[in-house]
């Protein structure tokens, strides 16, 4: 089902949590809310759901409005951080409760919902465990538990709230996939709140980047990697260095001093660039600074450089250097961003 | 070819054997001294001119109406305690509010003061030269030195038990469980009855059962309402303090023993409880 959240603000006592937050979800489509914690990521997920009210704005449900619609008649699948499985019931019993707790005139038989529950159980690659409690499963098969539990309401919409953040590594990992495929195989309109980047950008089809209860940048993986909104995306999504510069003449300074990259409007703004989009070159008008470590990260090598502020606290940045030719600490370096992207002041 | 010498690893937690029994001893001796003397003397006492007497102490007119009142009393104090704690514990736990944390010391008031007060309060309250008294009176309502009073001091008196154990408990167990459920399609009331209680259950029968021990032995705020009637407003504990003045020692003891007897009971209970779920049953935790 598609939804549509329009203009919405949340305040907790005054504090604004949610600030005009506007976003479309198209029907079938798997989103990543994305932030720090404190962006309010976590808000806008149950204001969907319902178990919290909107200051003011408006949620919509396909056409209808559900701005006032509690939580029962939203019908959502929510999976929680915890999962928060009922622990005197069992497996069965929890997925099964969605379907107990109708009223009479809508409760499958006991067998239909037995049926139900045994279905949801393979679809969750959960067979034969039906009869075990919570506190007997490990934290990978009890998130399945709870995914199952909230899809046995064929809810119009799966909302997941941090849905590997209580896992170790490596089954944070599977799940990853195996919740990709379960989206892919049943098509449900998916929300997750993350805050990590590597799960939002490998995951979703589109990725909400936020911060301080506002959107800053809805777009793919590549949209918010490649060609970020704002200097909270470019930092906060992937390794990036900043520096201030001023443009002048379609020339662009760095103290004062050109460092061989243009750029079409003039004024002072931030310089932004990801390690790897740097090359070393041997030429009077680039960056320069010392190397003060250096490091091996994975297939890559990475040296962090301090570049002299005159009397201030040196710029801090890193960039990636050939894996073959080792730099040396205390050296000078001379570099020049190849892609880059400076936010006006 | 020879031995490692050997080392007396110790642990590190651990006492030497004489300290050991003497703490062990120590412990007991208290035990004994201040527990278990005093209930079995109770007992011997009780028993001491055979069971005919005993059971005639029992059976005798007056002793009969204060354990019939006594049970009165607690079968209706203690579900009111219980609606009220669960209804205190549920807003206190998962709700927020203004006066939250008053609400707590106001809970907590009756442990804090004692009983007699307790009970004088309902003597200013409902007494001879207050207004409500004579008012209710009018209309043939008699609260002090009758049935109500005693139940007012004793509710009054146990009303933290159920609220104390449950708080911390569901305070702990967050709103999660109960956010699932609601998601899920069910009702406040389903809410409650299928995923709140249940998890509440042990500490709720715990804080029920101290609720219920309380209510039945209270003394000092029933004895300054009760007016002490015989065969009528008499409670076990008042009876037994009657009977104690009136150097009827067996009878005292008889009652006694089975006011202990039923606080036994409400003991071996609960460990019964504790045994059969595991150690979790009193704490509702997993």
């Amino acid at each position: 089902m598609e939804v549509t959240i329009s203009n919405i603000r949340k305040e907790f006592d005054r504090f604004p949590a949610l600030n005009d937050v506007s976003l479309k979800i198209a029907s079938g489509e798997l989103i990543a809310l994305l932030g720090p914690s404190g962006s309010g990521k976590t808000t806008l997920l149950r204001l969907i759901a319902g178990l919290d009210f909107p200051t003011s704005g408006k949620i919509f449900f396909g056409e209808e409005d559900a701005s006032h619609r509690s939580v029962q008649d939203r019908n959502v699948g929510f999976v929680f951080q915890h999962y928060a499985l009922f622990r005197h019931m069992t497996v069965a019993e929890n997925i099964g409760f969605g379907l107990k707790v109708r009223p009479s005139s809508t409760r499958p038989a006991r067998s239909e919902i037995r049926r139900r529950v045994q279905e949801l159980l393979d679809m969750v690659q959960l067979g034969g465990l039906e009869k075990r409690y919570p506190h007997q499963l490990s934290g990978g098969q009890r998130q399945r538990v709870a995914l199952a539990r909230a899809m046995a309401i064929e809810p119009h919409i799966l909302l997941l709230d941090e849905p590997f953040g209580a896992l170790d590594a490596k089954v944070r990992k599977e799940l990853r996939r195996w919740l990709r495929e379960f989206h892919d195989r049943t098509g449900h309109t998916t929300v997750f709140v993350t805050h990590d980047q590597e799960e939002a950008l490998e995951l979703a089809d589109r990725v909400v980047v936020m911060s301080q209860g506002k959107i800053e940048q809805v777009g793919s993986a590549d949209d918010v990697y490649d060609r970020p909104g704002s200097p909270f995306v470019f930092s906060f999504i992937g390794e990036s260095s900043q520096l201030p510069i001023e443009v002048k003449g379609g020339t662009v300074l760095f103290q004062g001093q050109p460092i061989g990259i243009a750029e079409a409007s003039d004024g002072a703004g931030e310089l932004f660039f990801r390690p790897e989009d740097v090359e070393l070159v041997d030429a009077p008008d680039a960056l320069f600074g010392k190397v003060t470590a250096c490091r091996r990260l994975a297939g890559t090598r990475i040296a962090e450089i301090d570049i002299a502020n005159d009397g201030h606290a040196p710029y801090h940045v890193e960039i990636e250097v050939p894996l073959h030719a080792p730099v040396e600490l205390r050296s000078d370096l001379r570099f020049r961003p190849t892609r880059w992207k400076i936010f006006r002041k | 070819m020879s031995r490692p010498p050997q080392f007396n690893f110790r642990n590190p937690a651990d006492e030497r054997l004489p300290v050991k029994i003497l703490l062990v001893l120590l412990a007991l001796a208290y035990l004994v001294f201040f527990l278990i003397l005093p209930l079995v003397s109770v007992f011997f006492e009780a028993f001491r001119q055979g069971f005919e007497e005993y059971y005639a102490a029992l059976i005798e007119p007056d002793a009969a109406a204060a354990i019939r009142l006594t049970l009165l009393v607690a079968a209706i104090a203690v579900p009111l305690n219980l609606i009220f704690g669960l209804a205190a514990s549920w807003a206190i736990a998962k709700f927020e509010f203004k006066g939250k944390s008053f609400l707590i010391t106001l809970i907590d008031l009756p442990f804090s003061i004692s009983p007699v007060i307790s009970g004088l309060v309902y003597v200013l309250l409902f007494g001879a030269n207050s207004v409500l008294g004579p008012f209710l009176k009018s209309y043939g309502i008699e609260i002090l030195f009758a049935v109500p009073g005693i139940v007012l001091a004793t509710i009054f008196v146990t009303f933290p038990f159920v609220a104390r154990e449950l708080i911390p408990l569901m305070q702990d167990q967050g709103t999660g469980d109960e956010e699932a459920a609601l998601s899920l399609g069910a009702s406040g009331w389903q809410t409650f009855r299928y995923v709140t209680l249940p998890n509440i259950r042990w500490g709720l029968l715990y804080g029920v059962l101290l609720c219920n021990a309380r209510a039945m032995g209270e003394f000092g705020a029933v004895s300054v309402v009760s007016g002490r009637i015989r065969g009528l407003t008499n409670t076990m504990p008042l009876h037994i303090e009657i009977l104690y003045n009136e150097y009827n020692m067996v009878a005292a003891f008889a009652v006694a023993s089975l006011l202990a007897f039923l606080a036994l009971v409400t003991l071996a209970l609960k460990t019964l409880l504790e045994l059969r779920f595991g150690a979790g049953a009193t704490g509702g935790r997993h």
